[in-house]
C-alpha cells in the first residue's frame, strides 16, 4: 500500500489492522473520541468495552498469554492512563506483550493540568518496555509500528504511546508497517554456539540434572515447547516449571515433577536443592524460587538460557549464561548434544530418578479431607477431574492462596492454557483476563479460580462478560478471608490477623443475578461435584460460590529466607492447629 | 507462639530476604552510552538508576551526532562488580539506547571534568589564590578587585584537591560540569 494522507484517528485504525489486529480493549473519553469515532465507522477490529481500564489491561493481558499475539489496549487521557499502569506493571513482571494506546490532552494544552491531563509517559516509563509521546501526526503510525515491534521482539512486554487529542485530528502521512523504522531494535536470539557446546558437556557428564523452565518457553512459541519436551524425552532428564512456565510441559509427563518454588512440590524442591546441573530455560531466579540465595542449590553447575542479558547473574550466578531465545537456542543445543553421539550419563541418572521416586513417595500435597466442609483443595481436585478431558480448558486464576492451590492440583498440558499474575502478584487479575481469554477462543471452556476477596476487586468486569455473551466460569473458593495473608499472620505474626477478613461480604449468588450471570452457592462436599457440573453445562457466565475450610493453609511452604530442602509440610491443617502441633521443618 | 517460633518484630524471617547479599567489595566505573537524542531519554536513564538503587556520582550529556540524532550520556556509578554488570545489561536493553562501553573495564581512558571557581577576598589570601590557580594551570575567567573565577579542566581528584585548597582562601561557589571521558587510542 503505497503512503497515504489521512487523519491521525484513522492512522491509528489502519495501523492496527495492518499489524493483524482483531480486538482491542478498551474504554472511551474526551481525548480519545476521535479514535473512537473511527471504530464505530469499521467492522474490522472488534472492540470490548470493559468496565475499568485495569479491566482492559488484565483482558489483554488473558488474551495474549492465550493466543501468543499481543494485546491491545485503548483508554483516555488521565485516569484512563494511570487506571492502566497496574495492568502494564504487570504484563512487565511476567513479560507480555501488550500495546496500550491512550489519548492525551491536545499539544497546546500539555503542561498545564488541563482537565484529565496526567504526564502519562512520565507515569509509565517504569512500568512499560517503551513509551512515546506523539507530538506530530507524520510520526504517528511509524510509532505504533515501532510499539507493536518491541512490545513483540526481544523479551516481550507492555508499550504505551501516548497520543494527543490535536494529533488525532490532524492530518499526515501513513507509513505501513514494513516502511516503519523497527531495524535499531533487535534483540539477539541465536545463542553462542561456544556456549551451548559447553552446557552440552556438561549434560553429558551430569548425574543429577534438572530442567529448570519457566514462562520464557511459553513466549519463545511452540517450537520452543516441542524442543523442550523432545529435549526431556531425549534426554530422560526431569523437568520443574516455574508458575509462568506451567503447560510447556505436560503435567501428565513421566519426567514432570510439578511446579517449583515457595510453595511447589516436595521432589521438585528436592531435586533443584539436590541437583549437579541445573539448567534454567527460559526462568529468572525469581526470589518465590530460589530461597535463601546463599544456599540455593548449592553443589550444582547452572546453565540460564535467556533472551534477556539482565537476567544473568541478576540474582543467582551462573557458570554457562546463554543469551538467546529459547526455541533457537534448545533447537542448537539438541543438534550439538546429537551430533556428539547422544550421550547422558546412564548410571547417574537412573540413581538420580529412584531418589526422585523416594521424594515422591512423601506424597506433599496430600491433605486431611473433610466430609462436612469443602476442602478447597478438594474443590480444585473435584474440578480438575471433571474438567481435564476438555482439551479446550482455560484456566486463569486470581492471586493467593487458591492459585497455589491451582498451581498444584490442576495439570496443564499445554502451554498457553494458565493465566496467572506471577511476578507482581495482581489481586483482580482473574475476572478480566477470564474475559480477554474467552473473547480470544469463544467456544473454549474458561475459569477463573479465584478467591473471593481477589475477586471482588476487578468483579464490575461480570458487566462486560454478560454485554458479549462471554460464558466465563467464577470459580471462586471462599473462605472469607484474605487466606495467604492470614496463613503468613499464622506462621509468622503470632496469630494476629490483622485485617486479613471481611466482615461484609456479598450474596455473590445474588451479585451474579444482578449482573444477569448464574450464581451457584455449595457448601457440602456430597453436593460439589453436581454443583460444577451445573456450572459447565450452563450457557453463560457464571459465579460459582464455593464455601471452603476457613484457616486451611497452603502447603509445602518455603518460607522465605530458607533454602529449598527446609520446606513446611501440611501435617496438620485448620484451626486447630494454630500453635499446637502445626506445621513443622522437614 | 507459631509454628516457626518466630518473636514478634523479628526480620528473620520475612517475605523478603532482608539481607543485602551484595554488601561487599565496591567498584566506582565510566560507562558511556551511546543513545538517540529523544525526548525523555535522559529521564529514562536517571529512572533506571533511581528505580533499581543505584548510584550516580556523576553523570554528563550532550548531543554527539546531530545528523544522527545520537547524545552520549557518560555515567560515574560504584557499586559491587555484580551491581555493575547489571547496570550496564539493564541500560543495553533499553529501547533508545544503542551502546554501552565500561571505560574502567575496557582498557586505559582520559577523563576530564570542567570547573568554575569563584573566590573572593583580598590581600594575601587573594594573591595565595591566583598563585595556586597558576600551578593547578587554571585560568582566570572574570575578575573584580575582591574576585576571581577560576575555570579549570582535568581529573575529578584534581578539581577536588584544588576546591579543598581554595576553600580557607573564600572559595565562595563552585560549578562542576562532572566526567567527560574517552577510550584512549585508535579504536
Amino acid at each position: 500500500m503505497a503512503n497515504k494522507q489521512m487523519t491521525g484517528a484513522e492512522m491509528v485504525v489502519q495501523a492496527l489492522i495492518d499489524q493483524g489486529v482483531d480486538t482491542v480493549f478498551g474504554y472511551p473519553g474526551g481525548a480519545v473520541l476521535p479514535i473512537y469515532d473511527e471504530i464505530f465507522q469499521q467492522e474490522k477490529i472488534n472492540h470490548i468495552l470493559v468496565r475499568h481500564e485495569q479491566g482492559a489491561t488484565h483482558a489483554a493481558e488473558g488474551y495474549a498469554r492465550s493466543t501468543g499475539k499481543p494485546g491491545v489496549v485503548l483508554v483516555t487521557s488521565g485516569p484512563g492512563a494511570t487506571n492502566a499502569v497496574t495492568g502494564m506493571t504487570d504484563a512487565l513482571m511476567d513479560s507480555i506483550p501488550m500495546i496500550v494506546l491512550c489519548g492525551q490532552v491536545p499539544t497546546f494544552m500539555i503542561g498545564n493540568d488541563a482537565f484529565q491531563e496526567a504526564d502519562t509517559v512520565g507515569i509509565t516509563r517504569p512500568c512499560s518496555k517503551h513509551n512515546w509521546l506523539v507530538k506530530d501526526t507524520d510520526q504517528l503510525s511509524d510509532v505504533i509500528h515501532q510499539a507493536f515491534h518491541v512490545a513483540t521482539h526481544g523479551r516481550p512486554g507492555p508499550v504505551l504511546v501516548d497520543i494527543p487529542k490535536d494529533v488525532q485530528f490532524a492530518k499526515g502521512t501513513y507509513v505501513p508497517p514494513k516502511a516503519a523504522s523497527t531495524q535499531h531494535y533487535a534483540p539477539k536470539v541465536k545463542g553462542d554456539i561456544e556456549k551451548i557446546t559447553e552446557l552440552v558437556e556438561m549434560m553429558e557428564k551430569a548425574q543429577r540434572p534438572i530442567l529448570y523452565t519457566g514462562g520464557g518457553v511459553i513466549n519463545s512459541g511452540d517450537s520452543a515447547t516441542a524442543l523442550l519436551r523432545e529435549l526431556a524425552k531425549e534426554t530422560g532428564f526431569p523437568v520443574t516449571s516455574t508458575l509462568m512456565g506451567l503447560g510447556a510441559y505436560p503435567a501428565s509427563g513421566d519426567q514432570w515433577l510439578g511446579m517449583l518454588g515457595m510453595h511447589g512440590l516436595y521432589e521438585a524442591n528436592m531435586a533443584m536443592h539436590g541437583c549437579d546441573l541445573m539448567i534454567n530455560i527460559g526462568a529468572r531466579f525469581d526470589d518465590r524460587i530460589t530461597g535463601r540465595v546463599d544456599a540455593f542449590s548449592p553443589h550444582s553447575k547452572k546453565a540460564h538460557i535467556d533472551i534477556d542479558a539482565s537476567s544473568i547473574n541478576k540474582i543467582i550466578h551462573v557458570d554457562v549464561p546463554i543469551i538467546g531465545d529459547v526455541a533457537h537456542v534448545l533447537e542448537d543445543l539438541l543438534r550439538v548434544w546429537k551430533s556428539r553421539g547422544r550421550k547422558t550419563h546412564k548410571e547417574g541418572l537412573a540413581k538420580w530418578w529412584k531418589k526422585i521416586e523416594e521424594w515422591r513417595t512423601k506424597r506433599c500435597l496430600e491433605y486431611k479431607n473433610s466430609e462436612t466442609i469443602i476442602k478447597p483443595q478438594y474443590a480444585l481436585q473435584r474440578l480438575e477431574a471433571l474438567t481435564k478431558h476438555r482439551k479446550d480448558r482455560f484456566i486463569c486464576t486470581e492471586v493467593g492462596q487458591h492459585q497455589m492451590w491451582a498451581a498444584q492440583y490442576l495439570g496443564f498440558e499445554e502451554p498457553n492454557h494458565w493465566m496467572t499474575s506471577g511476578g507482581l502478584g495482581t489481586m483482580g487479575y482473574g475476572l478480566p483476563a477470564s474475559v480477554g481469554v474467552q473473547v480470544a477462543h469463544p467456544d473454549a471452556l474458561v475459569i477463573n479460580v479465584a478467591g473471593e476477596a481477589s475477586w471482588l476487586m476487578n468483579m464490575q468486569e461480570m458487566g462486560t462478560a454478560r454485554q458479549y455473551n462471554l460464558p466465563i466460569k467464577q470459580f471462586i473458593l471462599n473462605n472469607e478471608r484474605l487466606g495467604m495473608v492470614r496463613q503468613w499472620q499464622q506462621l509468622l505474626h503470632g496469630n494476629r490477623y490483622s485485617h486479613s477478613w471481611s466482615e461484609a461480604l456479598p450474596d455473590f449468588v445474588v451479585l451474579a443475578q444482578a449482573f444477569g450471570a448464574k450464581g451457584i452457592k455449595c457448601t457440602d462436599p456430597s453436593d460439589l461435584d453436581d454443583a460444577i457440573m451445573e456450572m459447565l453445562n450452563y450457557d453463560g457466565p457464571v459465579v460459582f460460590d464455593c464455601g471452603v475450610e476457613k484457616h486451611e493453609n497452603c502447603y509445602p511452604m518455603i518460607p522465605s529466607g530458607a533454602p529449598h530442602n527446609e520446606m513446611l509440610m501440611g501435617e496438620d491443617t485448620g484451626e486447630d492447629a494454630i500453635g499446637t502441633k502445626g506445621a513443622v521443618m522437614v | 507462639m507459631s509454628p516457626l517460633k518466630i518473636k514478634k518484630g523479628s526480620s528473620k524471617h520475612s517475605a523478603y530476604d532482608l539481607k543485602d547479599p551484595n554488601a561487599d567489595y565496591i567498584e566506582r566505573h565510566t560507562l558511556a552510552c551511546v543513545v538517540t537524542n529523544e525526548a525523555g531519554v535522559l529521564a529514562r536513564v536517571i529512572g533506571l538508576f533511581s528505580g533499581r538503587g543505584y548510584n550516580i556520582e556523576s553523570l554528563t550529556v550532550a548531543e554527539v551526532d546531530h545528523e544522527g540524532h545520537r547524545s552520549r550520556i557518560t555515567i560515574v556509578t560504584v557499586g559491587t562488580p555484580a551491581v555493575i554488570t547489571q547496570i550496564k545489561a539493564q541500560l543495553e536493553r533499553m529501547v533508545p539506547v544503542h551502546d554501552v562501553h565500561d571505560l574502567t573495564e575496557e582498557g586505559a581512558s582520559v577523563e576530564r571534568e570542567l570547573a568554575l571557581f569563584k573566590v573572593t577576598g583580598t590581600g594575601n589570601d587573594r594573591i595565595e589564590a591566583l598563585r595556586l590557580a597558576e600551578i593547578f594551570r587554571a585560568n582566570v575567567v572574570d575578575s573584580t578587585l575582591e574576585s576571581f573565577v577560576f575555570e579549570m579542566t582535568g581529573h575529578s581528584e584534581k578539581i577536588d584537591a584544588f576546591a579543598d585548597l581554595m576553600r580557607p582562601l573564600g572559595l565562595v561557589e563552585q560549578a562542576r560540569t562532572g566526567v567527560a571521558a574517552l577510550s584512549r587510542g585508535a579504536k
